[in-house]
């Protein structure tokens, strides 16, 4: 167990609700600092109590926004709310521009709010690679509700559901016919639906096309994604948009699911972590073992095929790791 | 796909305090710092003194870049500049743009605005103040 005297200092600051030691705490994970890995540890056993709800859906169909509108809900029922908005990293500069919270409109003395935002650095899927740590960061310093903006998504923009327990598609009047909603990918993963600007005309058009989506089973385990018409301009439909996803979180409980996804996440992030360091040892030692780069020869030259070389490299490790 | 880069990307937060609606200057400066490699986040328009340094806390930014066009400058920089102290975030590096004369901006830089553009300042130039102030300030 991590007694609270061997937790690094500024895990114990976080805990406490130093605001500039979580800031840095973040930076740290983002950064891939050496320094956070300590502070992420100390801090995981007292995860998994925030609610995670996830926003997703294509640029400029008002999530930000509504991210807004939920703050200020969660902030009436008294509790906290932690955000975190993922905006892209440009491919040529690597730079970017993080303007989600542009939307937000809130009292700056507020203690109960915490906004960052995030670039995705190169990741695709929607959100950074870092995203998770960051959301736990929030979750191990006390926020009741976790909101997590994903980039305008494509089609397989999906990864917010390694992170999310409730995942928001948002969606807006004339995206596209009723085909568009068959397609796999993004609509798969909704919990709720939302149509957002249902000022605007077609709105219930879309709807309409959402609601031959749900009743084909767009969910196969038990729950139908409400659907819900919202327009954060107008400000109506957002009292319903929160309480779907409070009904998801509750039927998440009640179901006995919020346990078997968390266990289907963590096995996907345990092999992703292995997976990756693997890749990043056997890339090194490609370049320097002799044995390997002769193999890697043998490969070029056709006299072995690839799949038959990574069999090779494979059995190799597990010799090597026996051995150990 | 981009590498992961060796030393993490400068941040920077660009907000507009004070009631001016003039943006133009604030996007042209942030798309030129995100073309030069750094992490904007654009806090836009309308910020009072409290909601910038809030969100310099928040998002842990490198370096703070102020654009104002209203006039207010003499009373909202040292406001942002004070509560940055009190929030133990002084380190932070302020630079500001916009119509400043130039007997304010002497004096405005005795009280700690790092550095001050004006019309016709070239791109260029801020983007190399900008990163060095804020690797200065790391």
């Amino acid at each position: 167990m991590t007694g609270a005297k061997s937790e690094p200092p500024l895990a114990r600051a976080i805990v406490a609700g130093d605001r500039r030691a979580l800031a840095r705490a973040i930076s740290a994970v983002e950064n891939g600092d050496p320094t956070a890995l300590p502070i992420v540890r100390a801090l995981y056993p007292r995860t998994g109590r925030a609610r995670v709800v996830g926003l997703t859906g294509p640029l400029g169909v008002g999530k930000s926004s509504l991210v807004n509108a939920l703050v200020q809900l969660v902030r009436a029922e008294g509790r906290t709310v932690g955000v975190v908005a993922v905006d892209p990293s440009s491919p040529f500069s690597g730079g970017s521009v993080l303007g989600d919270r542009i939307r937000l409109e809130r009292d700056a003395a507020d203690a109960g709010i915490y906004f960052r935002s995030m670039a995705s650095r190169g990741e695709s899927g929607g959100i950074a690679a870092t995203t998770r740590e960051v959301v736990r960061l929030l979750d191990a310093a006390g926020f009741d509700v976790v909101l997590v903006e994903t980039v305008g998504s494509g089609q397989v923009d999906v990864a917010i559901r390694e992170v999310a327990s409730t995942s928001v598609v948002v969606v807006v009047p004339h995206l596209g016919d009723e085909v568009q909603t068959l397609k796999a990918g993004l609509f798969e993963i909704a919990d709720v639906f939302c149509v957002n600007k249902a000022d605007l005309p077609g709105a219930d058009l879309a709807r309409k096309d959402l609601v031959e989506l749900v009743s084909l089973g767009a969910h196969r385990d038990g729950w139908a994604p409400p659907i819900v018409l919202t327009s954060a301009l107008a400000s109506t439909g957002l009292p319903e948009l929160w309480a779907a996803i409070e009904k998801h979180e509750a039927f998440l409980d009640a179901s006995g699911r919020r346990a078997e996804l968390e266990r289907r996440r963590l096995v996907h992030e345990v092999v992703g972590l292995v997976r990756d360091r693997v890749a990043a040892d056997l890339g090194e030692r490609l370049e320097r073992d002799p044995a390997l780069r002769r193999l890697l020869d043998r490969v070029q030259a056709r006299a072995i095929d690839p799949r038959g070389a990574a069999e090779r490299l494979y059995a190799g490790r597990r010799r090597v790791a026996r051995r150990r | 796909m981009p590498r992961a880069t060796a030393t993490p990307p400068i941040r920077v937060l660009i907000a507009k305090p004070g009631l001016d609606g003039h943006d133009r200057g604030a996007k042209v400066v942030a798309r030129a710092l995100r073309d030069a490699g750094m992490e904007v986040i654009y806090a836009g328009l309308r910020q009072t003194p409290e909601e910038i340094v809030r969100a310099a806390v928040e998002e842990d930014v490198d370096l703070i870049g102020l654009s104002i066009l209203s006039g207010a400058h003499m009373a909202l920089f040292p406001r942002v500049l004070q509560l940055l102290q009190k929030e133990h975030a002084g380190r932070i590096p302020v630079f500001a743009g916009g119509i400043i004369p130039d007997e304010d901006a002497r004096r405005l830089k005795k009280l700690g605005v790092r550095a001050i553009f004006g019309p016709g300042t070239t791109l260029e130039e801020i983007v190399t103040t900008a990163r060095h102030l804020a690797r200065g300030a790391a």
